[in-house]
């Protein structure tokens, strides 16, 4: 049962083979005796709730596709009444009093909540080890690093201990687990998802998204999370489609462009292979492949960490141990309270990353660093703008590696390097989709598609033709 | 030496908006702490900000008023800093691109006119308030003053002593009532005010070092704080002294100005634009409909008052000085039926020295415009004498009542009857026939003697003037 998809489950709450409470039980079952550490918080009391009330639902003809279906919520967004940890010891204790605007949109179409994923500090990290929960297990070999920060969001789809889950991607956070863990994940153009009740890491590339079985299921779940919320001024008003209207079109005459600047050194062969032969399927579809340049690309890491670091420290300001949160029972007066609150309560990463941003916006490295950056990141828009110009979608690898042994990458600058491909699309905005696509070492290879903006339906497309005529969405991980 | 002093001030305006400038929180004075912040003003993990348009509008409506360059793309910054009343970590502001650029203000000292630069007006969100005297040994917080939207007005240096200072000051204040963007309420901080201040000596270009004193309430204080300062800062400087750099707390019980932080001990704000936040885009069709919905301002209402009322210069100045004044003064205007220099001195002088007295705004009056548009009506149609008029008006301070009401119980009205007043007359002539002789021989001051007998007679009721005639009348 664990392995059925949305539509699956969906025809089988329907047709009354399974009520919801049933499926409810049988998940929290399986995460009761799963060893992934994928959630932080399990909600069963509230989940039990709610598959009641979803089989009331079913029962008078009510439901609608996503009534009752089992899924996880990443533990960066608030959700009323329910702990909300942000993986921080700084928010151990922080009960949010507000729903985010993704976690009512969930709650009215009467999914079931089965609890709070595990993930990187404030979303800060590409393994998961950056928990103060401690570090997610790939379900595909637990010894391997899920991917983050969305990891327990992506091990808990993999390891089939919910049907889908939410995920936030401000660097690669969707998309590299899901490539690493082999699972579906989308991010949409920036501003498609209300952040309003996200936990923000750093504003201007937080984006929401979903984490799926399949390209449909997240197409699905896409229709309900996607549109304009008058808490957000960064949310846009642009028009939200059905995004399963055009999963069926054909893929003939769509022409894929691969930029160069993804295959050069650093890129593990075995991956490269993967991905080239997944663009051969798409030729075979009746896609044409160009070769694409994104020639400031290479500039992605460090304009990425510059301006996300510098969004961070400001953004984690109001974690100063006052009003809520963590408080150092050391302190003597206000300046120490602050001190040691937050010296305490905000893990290595974290207090890198604020360190790194604080510096750059000081005065007299505003302008060399903060400004700088901000330059770089146009000029990495108007590079996909030309390639758009010429190509339908960008493809190439999530992830330069298969997953990683846990406590392998000890280097931070190493781990940054994880983010090579993912970044640039966070820089400019733009939607992006890891599916997988195959295998290297028994472990999964993940294929990014890079979409225009708005484009997220033509990807959901894309993505599901793919997945009609192969099959790697469907493995499952033997221990599973 | 002879010594030049340099002001610049910026004056800190609360906006009168129902809500706050980022959140829906109602922006109401003195509800019971915290009961007006919401997870916003809280600044609770995961909130954002949005922008309230009444805000912008506000502070165009202020750039339009003084004829400023208002930026059509203007940005929202944050403002770093930590202090327990800043919940986020850092203030919503703007540095770089404030909405409201160049302008200029003028003012009138006795017969000079003067005008003052003003360099730009920002909008930015309150911070909450510390109480540090509710508890011992704690420190309260109240947010719902955080995010309560501010318009901060930064002059250039122009002002060149404090009687500028204030007069600029007050200048502004008018106005920002006048264009219903701040009520203008001092003691409860709506309107406050920092001062710049340096000395140099007469005839140095460049400005020297300053010192900023912060958190001015009163008119009063503004004066005597800058006066303070500049007398402390030519101690320093001819003593052979430097000014340092700092920012300064004036204490109006001491009458000092004291050391608040040194500039080596001011934060690093690490401003950079608010990515949760567009920029502020004012469309030109905005801008006109600001210009039209733009009121009378209070220069413009004085020429007026001077060109079509007849009123003198300083009647005129006195009654556009604040526009709740001017407001009621033109309530009686309304009807035109009396003369308009009486109701302007009835206004200018009994109604605002009550008012003073008992410390009341003129909005709170208890003697309504209309109601005293009623009393003084009744002195031009000889009803009552001023003098009585003068009683009626503490009549209707104290009760509220109508002018007639109180002229009919009290029966106040003057003898109109002639005859009535004849026999007045002439009993208090046949009373006192020496007075009358010296008149004859002709004493002519001595009219006033029979004329102060007649009124005590009559209780006051009648008319001197009518009295006077009749009397003469008599006597010849």
């Amino acid at each position: 049962m664990h392995t059925k998809t949305i539509v699956e489950l969906y025809k089988g709450l329907k047709n009354k083979d399974f009520s919801c409470v049933e499926l409810t039980q049988y998940y929290l079952s399986r995460i009761n005796q799963s060893r992934l550490n994928a959630f932080i918080t399990v909600t069963d009391e509230l989940a039990l709730v709610q598959a009641q009330v979803a089989d009331d639902k079913i029962a008078l003809g009510n439901a609608s596709i996503l009534t009752g279906i089992p899924y996880a919520h990443k533990d960066i967004f608030c959700t009323k009444g329910v702990k909300t940890s942000a993986g921080s010891k700084m928010l151990d204790t922080f009960i949010a009093p507000y729903n985010a605007t993704v976690s009512q949109k969930l709650n009215q179409v009467n999914l079931v909540m089965l609890g709070k994923t595990n993930m990187d500090e404030f979303a800060m990290g590409s393994s998961n080890e950056n928990s103060f929960y401690n570090a997610v297990k790939n379900p595909w070999n637990y010894s391997k690093i899920p991917g983050g920060s969305s990891g327990g969001s992506a091990a808990s789809v993999a390891g089939g201990l919910s049907c889908f889950a939410t995920g936030t991607d401000t660097g690669g956070s969707i998309r590299q687990p899901a490539s690493l863990c082999g699972i579906t994940g989308l991010k949409p153009t920036y501003g498609r998802i209300s952040r309003y009740g996200i936990i923000a890491y750093a504003s201007s590339f937080d984006q929401a998204g979903v984490m799926t079985k399949t390209s449909q299921d997240a197409a699905i779940v896409l229709n309900v999370m996607a549109g304009f919320d008058e808490k957000d001024s960064t949310s846009s008003e642009q028009k939200v489609p059905d995004y399963t209207t055009n999963l069926n079109n054909s893929l003939q005459g769509l022409t894929i462009g691969l930029p160069k600047e993804f295959f050069l050194s650093g890129l593990d062969n075995e991956v490269a292979n993967n991905i080239m032969f997944a663009v051969k399927e798409f030729e075979s579809m009746g896609a044409t492949v160009k070769e694409v340049s994104l020639p400031n690309s290479v500039y992605a890491i460090p304009t990425y960490y510059i301006i996300a670091s510098c969004e961070c420290s400001s953004n984690l300001s109001r974690l100063d141990g006052v009003r809520y949160g963590y408080r150092s029972k050391e302190s003597k007066n206000l300046e120490d309270l602050y001190l040691s609150s937050r010296s305490e309560g905000f893990g290595e990463e974290v207090k890198r990353r604020i360190m790194i941003g604080t510096y750059a916006l000081s005065t007299g490295y505003y302008d060399a660093y903060y400004l700088k950056a901000q330059k770089v990141r146009r000029l990495i828009s108007n590079d996909f703008k030309k390639v758009f110009e010429k190509v339908d979608v960008i493809m190439g690898p999530v992830s330069p590696t298969i997953a990683f042994d846990l406590g392998s990458v000890k280097d931070p600058v190493s781990m940054y390097l994880a983010d090579i491909y993912t970044l640039s699309v966070n820089l400019a905005g733009l939607p992006g989709m890891s599916i997988p696509v195959g295998f290297a070492q028994n472990l999964p290879v993940g294929l990014q598609l890079i979409g225009n903006y708005w484009s997220e339906s033509k990807l959901l497309n894309i993505a599901h033709q793919f997945q009609l005529q192969t099959d790697w969405h469907l493995r499952i991980p033997q221990e599973c | 030496m002879e010594w030049e002093t340099i002001i610049g001030l910026e004056i800190h305006v609360q906006l009168n908006t129902k809500s706050k400038i980022f959140s829906s929180a109602l922006t109401k004075y003195g509800k019971r702490p915290n009961s007006q912040a919401c997870a916003v003003d809280l600044g609770l993990p995961g909130v954002l900000p949005v922008l309230n348009v009444e805000a912008v509008n506000k502070a165009i409506r202020f750039g339009v008023a003084i004829n400023a360059h208002i930026n059509k793309r203007n940005v929202f910054d944050r403002k770093n800093y930590f202090y327990p009343d800043l919940p986020k970590g850092y203030q919503i502001s703007q540095m770089d691109w404030p909405i409201v650029g160049k302008g200029k203000i003028e003012i009138i000292l006795g017969s000079q006119t003067k005008v003052i630069g003003i360099t730009r007006a920002h909008l930015e969100e309150d911070a909450g308030k510390s109480i540090h005297d509710m508890f011992d040994n704690n420190t309260a917080i109240d947010l719902n003053r955080a995010g309560i939207p501010l318009l901060e007005i930064v002059s250039e240096p122009d002002m060149r002593s404090a009687k500028e200072a204030v007069a600029y000051t007050k200048k502004i204040h008018t106005l920002v009532q006048y264009i219903d963007i701040c009520d203008g309420n001092m003691q409860e901080g709506s309107f406050r005010c920092d001062a710049n201040i340096s000395i140099r000596p007469k005839g140095q270009k460049e400005l020297s070092t300053r010192a900023e004193l912060k958190n001015i309430n009163s008119f009063k204080f503004l004066e005597r704080a800058i006066n303070f300062e500049v007398r402390r800062q030519k101690d320093i400087l001819e003593e052979g002294e430097k000014v340092v750099q700092e920012t300064r707390l004036y204490d109006s019980v001491k009458n000092e100005t004291r050391s608040m932080r040194l500039k080596e001990e001011t934060n690093d704000y690490r401003y950079f634009p608010d990515p949760d936040l567009l920029p502020v885009e004012i469309s030109n069709e905005l801008l006109e409909k600001v210009k039209q919905t733009l009121p009378e301002l209070p220069d413009q209402k004085k020429i007026r008052f001077v060109a079509e009322l007849g009123l003198s210069e300083y009647d005129a100045d006195v009654l556009t000085s604040q526009k709740s004044l001017a407001d009621y003064f033109e309530v009686m205007l309304e009807n035109n039926i009396v003369n308009t220099k009486l109701c302007a001195n009835w206004v200018m002088g009994e109604l605002s020295a009550a008012l003073n007295k008992h410390q009341i705004d003129i909005q709170n009056s208890p003697i309504t415009a209309q109601a005293l548009l009623l009393l003084i009506s009744r002195i031009s149609d000889d009803t009552i004498s001023v003098k009585t008029a003068k009683d009626v008006f503490k009549y209707m301070w104290d009760s509220k009542n109508s002018a007639d009401e109180i002229i009919r119980v009290k029966g106040l009205k003057q003898m109109t009857n002639i005859s009535e007043i004849e026999v007045i007359i002439e009993q208090v002539i046949a009373n006192n026939t020496l007075q009358v002789s010296q008149f004859k021989l002709g004493n002519n001051k001595i009219l006033g003697f029979f004329i102060g007998k007649i009124m005590k007679l009559a209780s006051g009721k009648v008319n001197p003037k009518q009295v006077n005639e009749l009397l003469r009348k008599k006597l010849l």
